[in-house]
């Protein structure tokens, strides 16, 4: 009880501080890449310091809603960071699974779709409108791609997948892994809306998606559901190191094992974030109603590592 | 007055009721029986935990339904007595205990549906939505009473009782028939596709307490017959019988939230929810009768639970939803979403319980839709254990249905909680809008707790729904898990929503003090909604219901085969001026299309040749009357 409260605090809280610098690191890569020098990786840290000085500027049409939204979003992704084995191969919540997992995600979406709407602009209603879109079809992916693992490891708590996988290599470099590990790649990049599904550095309306939806927010607010945003792709991001690259996740929960695993955990995080800043320097933005069928495929490479299961013994 | 005395009466009926099937959910039986009333075995009702869960189900539902019907009505007499009728009705439908009894129940419950349906004379629409309900409400009986009837045929005996005793030696051929007509007949009143097109008709045409216990209670009698015959009457059930369940379950699923997200009539969209929240059921329940047919009995009992609590916990949050929906419809005149909007700050406690029941209904935890989902999937999970290819691809099947309702359905209730309550009025009558009376508004919140409890009760509802589950599949009850987790098979999974509750209330928390702590400005400034510098902010730059669901008929068009229609009318000077715009893009209803009407062709044309034969001419009668003799003496 005490060690799953104090892996608690820790996972919440490297999650939450890490998050701006997954962000920051990100967006200096992808500058190099491409040429410009950048901001520096810490300047998220900055942003949100800068943002929470500043008054709160809330639409006089928006209701409860707009100002509850925030607060949900931070407190369902620090709760996710519970849930994920983040820096031991255990989960916090012995009660919680991958199911609660993919639904806490959807609250999130729920609230924030619902404050998109409550603003009145045709922006915040045009990206609630292809949030939830993009959502209704990337989380039934989701869904399928960890029922592939679950299935294979015989649980639904992700540190026991987490573990199983850990403990014997060779099932984690099956066909049905490698189908899941793709699908859920393409979904991720979905949900966290990044390119090729949306572009997070777009500041021209029409073509935004999540931006558009929380083009209402200032200030403290605006701080929250960046930081909560952030917090989401840190946590996407490390589900997919842990589960799919379970090695070097430590199974004891001690002080030592803990950092070392926060050591293993930052290298594969470096790894996915070169990957993740090339991915994006290299392809374009898909036309809005492009993104369908590349959410689809990720749906049939999802159900065929299911059906992987049962065929491949 | 005397309105309001009859339905605080019915909510008194309620109330006893749901003692009486809590009692029996318990264990308590019951059996009373008058012979003499009517042929045929006579009036008899028995009470069994089976039928004692449903029991409660109605009762419950009619409770709040009735509080709301006070206010809702404001005194008027008419329909009061079908109201009546109709919960009378459907509280006997699981209560009977021979044929004569049921189809009495049955029929009762139809024929009042029937005239609350009809309750608006003076419009079209009702007319033909209580037409259409009344022939498809016949043929379902036609279904089941032949299937019935074959029952009666094979045993010998009307009663029930009999028939349980009876099951276990049917032969495989005269279980299949039975089982596939009462299926028919069950499934026409639960809406299961392709048997729907009467609900998202009938369903929004009454008055909203009506469509809240049509779409929360009636359509769960369909459930309940489907349960009867598959775990009781015609047990056990064969494998094909399973399969074809799940397999209706998840069509259900998907094409009733597909037609829901695109609907803007409010009513309608609760309708056709109901038709998706019927197929998650199915998919449990098929799930059940597939554990069973492979003998994996304390499988069976958990997918058959989670099955009855997802039945229990449609009843409460869709109740809420039509009940907040009849709010709207009592404050503006009109279910269309694309003239409501604004209603937050005009009617905040509907606004907060619809919320409320559309983040249940989206299943999000910790509320009641998400336990029941949460159990659905881990019981289609648990198909790891069935060594059998066809029957690990129908789960698979099911577990992708739900998971991409799951996805459909958050897009579908975010939009009708968005657009009806947020932002700016799109109309005047709904900038007009008033609060609902206290009645109504004590009936939401009855049904919002309801939700909550449901949702953090799960450690209670579970045990009492597998220990009625387990007598009936004959399998002893799995581990269940202790007092504050819900477990599956060990260690494959647990839940806990009350520890859940208690964390995310700590991680709500964590923000607000954070921000406290950094020392965030806590100014506010108040202005309007930025949008390029226009002048105004008005309803029309504001997403309409149809606007919102755009993508979904686009990425679906193969579904929704939309029609586009665009008629402009220039003006008569100059062609560059356009002086009006319409534009319409209706959906094609796929089975009206390809089923209903060729099926209709198809009896027409069959009339029309009978018709021959009924020249009118007596001398032909006469010489019908003669061969049917000759044939009947050389047959005999």
């Amino acid at each position: 009880m005490i060690t799953d409260i104090a892996l608690a605090l820790v996972q919440a809280l490297v999650v939450a501080a890490g998050a701006p610098l997954l962000v920051g690191a990100l967006r200096t890569l992808k500058a190099r890449l491409v040429g410009r020098r950048g901001p520096r990786p810490w300047q998220p840290y900055a942003d949100l310091a800068k943002l929470l000085r500043k008054e709160a500027v809330v639409s006089t049409t928006t209701s409860w809603v707009f100002r509850v939204t925030p607060y949900v979003l931070v407190a369902t992704m620090l709760v996710a960071a519970v849930i994920v084995p983040v820096v031991a191969s255990r989960t916090a919540l012995p009660f919680a699974g991958i199911i609660l997992l993919m639904y806490l995600f959807l609250v999130g979406a729920f609230f924030l779709a619902l404050a998109g709407l409550d603003s009145g602009s045709a922006f915040g209603g045009m990206g609630a409108s292809r949030e939830v879109a993009v959502a209704a079809l990337a989380e039934p992916t989701v869904i399928l791609a960890v029922f592939a693992l679950a299935l294979r490891a015989e649980t639904t708590n992700l540190g026991g997948i987490v573990a199983r996988f850990a403990g014997e290599p060779s099932l984690a470099a099956s066909p049905g892994h490698l189908l899941a590990f793709a699908a859920f790649f393409i979904v991720m990049l979905a949900e966290t809306g990044r390119l090729p599904v949306d572009n997070p550095a777009t500041h021209l309306e029409l073509t935004m998606i999540h931006e558009a939806m929380v083009l209402e927010y200032a200030g403290r607010y605006l701080a929250l559901v960046e930081w909560a945003g952030a917090m989401k792709l840190f946590v996407f991001l490390t589900l997919l190191a842990n589960l799919f690259f379970p090695w070097g996740v430590p199974s004891l929960v001690a002080p030592a094992p803990i950092l070392l695993g926060l050591g293993v955990l930052m290298v594969k995080l470096a790894l996915l974030t070169v990957g993740l800043a090339v991915l994006e320097t290299i392809v374009a933005k898909l036309r809005l109603f492009r993104v369908p069928e590349l959410l689809a495929g990720s749906f049939a490479l999802a159900l065929l590592s299911v059906t992987a299961v049962f065929l491949v013994p | 007055m005397t309105a309001s005395l009859l339905f605080g009466l019915a909510a008194a009926g309620g109330a006893l009721a749901t003692v009486i099937g809590v009692a029996g959910l318990l264990g308590a039986g019951g059996r009373v029986a008058v012979a003499w009333l009517v042929p045929l075995g006579g009036l008899e009702l028995s009470l069994d935990p089976l039928g004692g869960f449903f029991l409660a189900l109605v009762g419950a539902s009619t409770v709040p339904a009735s509080i709301y019907a006070i206010g809702y009505t404001t005194g008027e007499r008419r329909g009061v007595l079908a109201y009546l009728g109709f919960v009378a009705a459907m509280g006997l439908v699981p209560l009977a205990a021979n044929v004569m009894t049921f189809v009495i129940a049955w029929e009762l419950m139809s024929l009042a549906s029937y005239f609350l349906v009809l309750h608006d004379r003076e419009s079209d629409e009702s007319i033909e939505a209580a037409w259409i309900y009344a022939v498809m409400s016949q043929i379902g009986l036609a279904c089941v009473l032949a299937g019935m009837l074959l029952l009666i045929a094979t045993t010998g005996s009307v009663s029930f009782a009999d028939w349980s005793r009876a099951a276990p030696g049917l032969s495989s051929g005269a279980r299949a028939l039975p089982l596939l007509l009462l299926g028919l007949g069950f499934a026409s009143k639960a809406g299961v596709i392709p048997l729907h097109v009467w609900l998202p008709r009938a369903h929004p045409a009454a008055p909203s307490h009506v469509s809240a216990l049509m779409s929360g209670v009636m359509v769960k009698l369909g459930i309940y017959g489907l349960v009867r015959a598959s775990l009781d009457w015609l047990a056990p059930t064969p494998v094909w019988w399973g399969a074809a369940v799940l397999l209706a379950g998840a069509v259900s699923a998907v094409v009733g939230i597909l037609y829901a997200v695109v609907e803007r009539d409010l009513k309608r969209l609760l309708a056709f929810s109901s038709i998706e929240n019927v197929g998650v059921i199915l998919i449990g329940l098929g799930a059940g009768l597939l554990f069973r047919a492979v003998g994996l009995g304390s499988l069976a009992v958990l997918a058959v639970a989670a099955a009855l609590y997802h039945a229990l916990n449609h009843a409460a949050f869709k109740s809420l939803l039509f009940l907040g929906a009849g709010a709207v419809v009592h404050a503006t005149g009109t279910r269309n979403m694309n003239a409501l909007g604004g209603l937050v700050s005009r009617m905040p406690w509907t606004a907060a319980c619809f919320v409320f029941g559309a983040a249940a209904i989206a299943a999000l935890p910790p509320l009641n839709g998400f336990v029941s989902e949460w159990l659905i999937f881990q019981a289609l999970l648990q198909n790891l254990h069935v060594a059998r290819l066809e029957l690990n691809l129908t789960f698979t099947f099911g577990l992708a249905a739900l998971a991409l309702t799951s996805g459909l359905t958050l897009a579908c209730f975010v939009k009708a909680a968005g657009i009806t309550f947020l932002a700016v009025p799109r109309s005047e009558v709904a900038a007009g809008a008033h609060e609902a009376p206290v009645t109504m508004r004590i009936a939401m919140v009855l049904l919002a707790g309801a939700c909550v409890a449901l949702g953090l009760g799960p450690t209670l509802v579970l045990p009492a729904l597998a220990g009625l589950v387990g007598p009936l599949v004959g399998a002893e009850l799995p581990a269940l898990g202790d007092g504050l987790t819900v477990r599956v098979s060990g260690e494959f999974a647990a839940l806990s929503p009350l520890a859940l509750t208690a964390v995310l209330g700590i991680a709500l928390l964590a923000p607000l003090l954070g921000l406290r702590l950094a020392g965030a400005s806590r100014r506010t400034r108040w202005y309007e909604t930025w949008a390029c510098g226009r002048m105004l902010q008005t309803a029309r730059m504001e997403y309409t219901a149809t606007a919102f669901s755009n993508p979904f008929k686009r990425v679906f068009d193969f579904f929704y085969r939309p029609a586009k229609r665009l008629d402009i009318a220039f003006h008569p000077e100059s062609r560059f001026f356009v002086e009006r715009i319409e534009y319409a893009s209706p959906t094609r209803p796929l089975f009206e299309e390809w089923l209903y009407q060729p099926a209709l062709a198809a009896l027409t044309g069959l009339a029309a040749v009978a018709r021959r034969l009924q020249s009118g001419s007596a001398n032909a009668y006469l010489a019908y009357i003669l061969g049917a003799l000759l044939i009947l003496l050389v047959l005999a």
